[in-house]
């Protein structure tokens, strides 16, 4: 099996149960998936269908039980440095300050960058996302929104080549979540790297990605994808244009189809 | 009024209220010495004997804190094991609440037959022994329970074990461990008294107690016992001031 060159991420037929009291819970049935170099990939699916898991296997957390994960060309059996990673909690060490949170990767990472360049790189991202002045604060001191940006930058801290994101703007409002869309363009404009995007917001993910899987009701299988095709650098007026309205509205059902509330389409049954 | 001084005046003002009251109890009831000394019987008693408190009260002090430090270590390494250990946790667990549960009093006699004139070390075996407790279950139980999503911020970039445990799972702990601190240091300066006052060998607060009691002077009994409360208080609040030192952050501001 040959991978093409240009897969960053790939997943073949992976499988995944895990292992609970009443027996084992099949999470992920079957899956595949490849994000080229670069590209930006949003998964959205119902809720517990195997998100979190599939972040978790990308990043070599775990292992699947069946099938395999690459990054760049690599199998995939233990965690990477190449590999930042935002949880859907924020988890703050509440005994550091924003700042030295955001510094955190780099000290595993990067033991030998000078204390003052890592101080400058985490200053630099907590001005990207609106956070200065908070730099010294602990993160109690914080708004939920705010800790969820700064885990943010301490995802991306150490520039990372693949990007995990798992729901990080799930518990933003509206108004701090569009913000946050605009940065993590101007973050992709600035320092290129490939991203796997969990959310269920599918605007967001018509707005962010190049390409948009939808899975299935757990246990979770590839059930639709979707290629964005709107330029690159998309102002926000761009999901009131129809092509994006479309995009919504297949998105939407394809949602409905996976928690069984819609009937499948007849040719994708064929 | 500035927050600083109240914090220092209530606490004086309280103290010296009580003493105020116990003095006027000891009057009205027209209690002998013996029922009930009073406050203003005390201080003779001090003064007569102030050499003998220095002395006896650094044995008592500094045997506690040895046993103490030796429960820190113990315990805390104890704690590792079972907090990293899932059939460690399983088979220790048992066998620890068994030997917590003994009474120690009925050590005392048991170490002082063992090691018989060794006092110092039956003093400080004792003060280790019933302080140890709380730390292990405290450490064990701050590592079994850190959740996954914390070990995972470091794993995800690759850290080895150690860095985990230094960076993450050890300050995570370090509340947990100090609440436990505060409950061993009372227990491990009871252990120091009842080795003194138990086995009885010319050392410690406890010595002087036992000495007041043959010789019934009733007021350097009395007088052992606020001595013995100054130094546990002492003792606890220098665990408090570590703890604001190293675990200051677990202090929420009000809300
Ligand atoms: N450690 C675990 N042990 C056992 N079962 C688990 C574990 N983690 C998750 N599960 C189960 O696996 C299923 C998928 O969980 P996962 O967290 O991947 O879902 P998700 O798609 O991220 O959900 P959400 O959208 O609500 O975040 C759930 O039914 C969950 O109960
Ligand atoms: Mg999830």
């Amino acid at each position: 099996m040959s991978t093409p060159s240009d897969a960053q991420i790939e997943l073949r037929e992976v499988t995944h149960a895990y292992k609970t009291d009443a027996g084992p819970l099949p999470v992920l049935d079957n899956l595949s998936l490849t994000v080229r170099e670069g590209a930006f990939c949003a998964v959205v699916g119902p809720s517990g269908c195997g998100k979190s898991t599939l972040t978790r296997l990308i990043a070599g957390l775990m292992r699947p039980d069946e099938g395999q994960v690459w990054l760049h060309r690599e199998l995939v059996t233990s965690p990477k440095p190449t590999v930042g990673m935002a949880f859907q909690n924020p988890v703050l060490l509440e005994w550091r300050t924003i700042l030295k949170n955001v510094m955190l990767p780099l000290e595993i990472v990067a033991p030998s960058m000078p204390m003052a360049q890592r101080e400058e790189r985490a200053r630099h991202l907590l001005h990207l996302v609106g956070l200065e002045g908070f730099e010294d604060k602990r993160p109690s001191e914080l708004s939920g929104g705010m800790r969820q940006r700064a885990s943010l930058c301490r995802s991306i801290v150490h520039k990372p080549e693949v990007l995990i994101l798992d729901e990080p703007f799930g518990a933003l409002d509206a108004f701090t979540r569009e913000d946050l869309w605009q940065t993590m363009h101007n973050l992709r404009a600035e320092e290129p790297f490939t991203c796997v995007l969990i959310t269920h917001d599918l605007r967001e993910s018509v707005y962010l990605a190049d390409e948009i899987a939808v899975l299935s009701a757990r246990p979770a299988r590839l059930q639709y994808l979707m290629e964005v095709d709107l330029p690159k650098d998309r102002p926000l007026d761009v999901l009131y244009e129809p092509k994006a309205v479309e995009m919504l509205a297949e998105l939407r059902h394809q949602i409905q189809i996976a928690q069984g509330r819609a009937a499948p389409d007849a040719e994708a049954a064929a | 009024m500035n927050a600083q001084l109240r914090g220092f005046l209530v606490p004086v003002v309280a103290i010296v209220i009580f003493l105020a009251f116990w003095e006027w109890l000891v009057w009205v009831n027209q209690w002998p010495n013996y029922k009930m000394a009073s406050p203003s019987d005390l201080w003779p008693a001090f003064w007569k004997f102030k050499e003998l408190f220095l002395i006896y009260g650094w044995q008592t002090l500094w045997r506690t804190v040895v046993g103490l430090l030796l429960a820190v270590v113990f315990g805390t390494l104890l704690g590792m094991v079972m907090g990293f250990s899932r059939v460690a946790r399983e088979a220790l667990y048992p066998i620890l609440v068994g030997f917590n549960a003994i009474p120690k009093a009925t050590v005392v006699p048991v170490i002082a037959l063992m090691f018989v004139g060794a006092d110092n070390m039956n003093t400080v075996l004792i003060a280790f022994m019933i302080s140890f407790f709380p730390i292990a279950v405290s450490v064990s139980i701050g590592l079994s329970t850190l959740e996954p999503e914390y070990r995972d911020i470091l794993r995800a970039l690759g850290a080895s074990r150690m860095t985990i445990f230094w960076k993450i799972a050890l300050p995570k702990t370090l509340p947990e461990f100090f609440g436990a601190l505060k409950v061993a240091v009372t227990l491990a300066f009871i252990g120091t008294n009842l080795m003194e006052i138990v086995e009885p060998h010319g050392k410690g607060l406890g010595h002087l107690f036992d000495s007041g009691k043959i010789n019934a002077d009733y007021p350097l009994m009395f007088a052992v016992l606020i001595a013995l409360a100054a130094l546990g208080i002492l003792l606890f609040y220098g665990v408090v001031l570590l703890e604001r030192i190293f675990a200051g952050w677990a202090e929420r501001g009000q809300t």
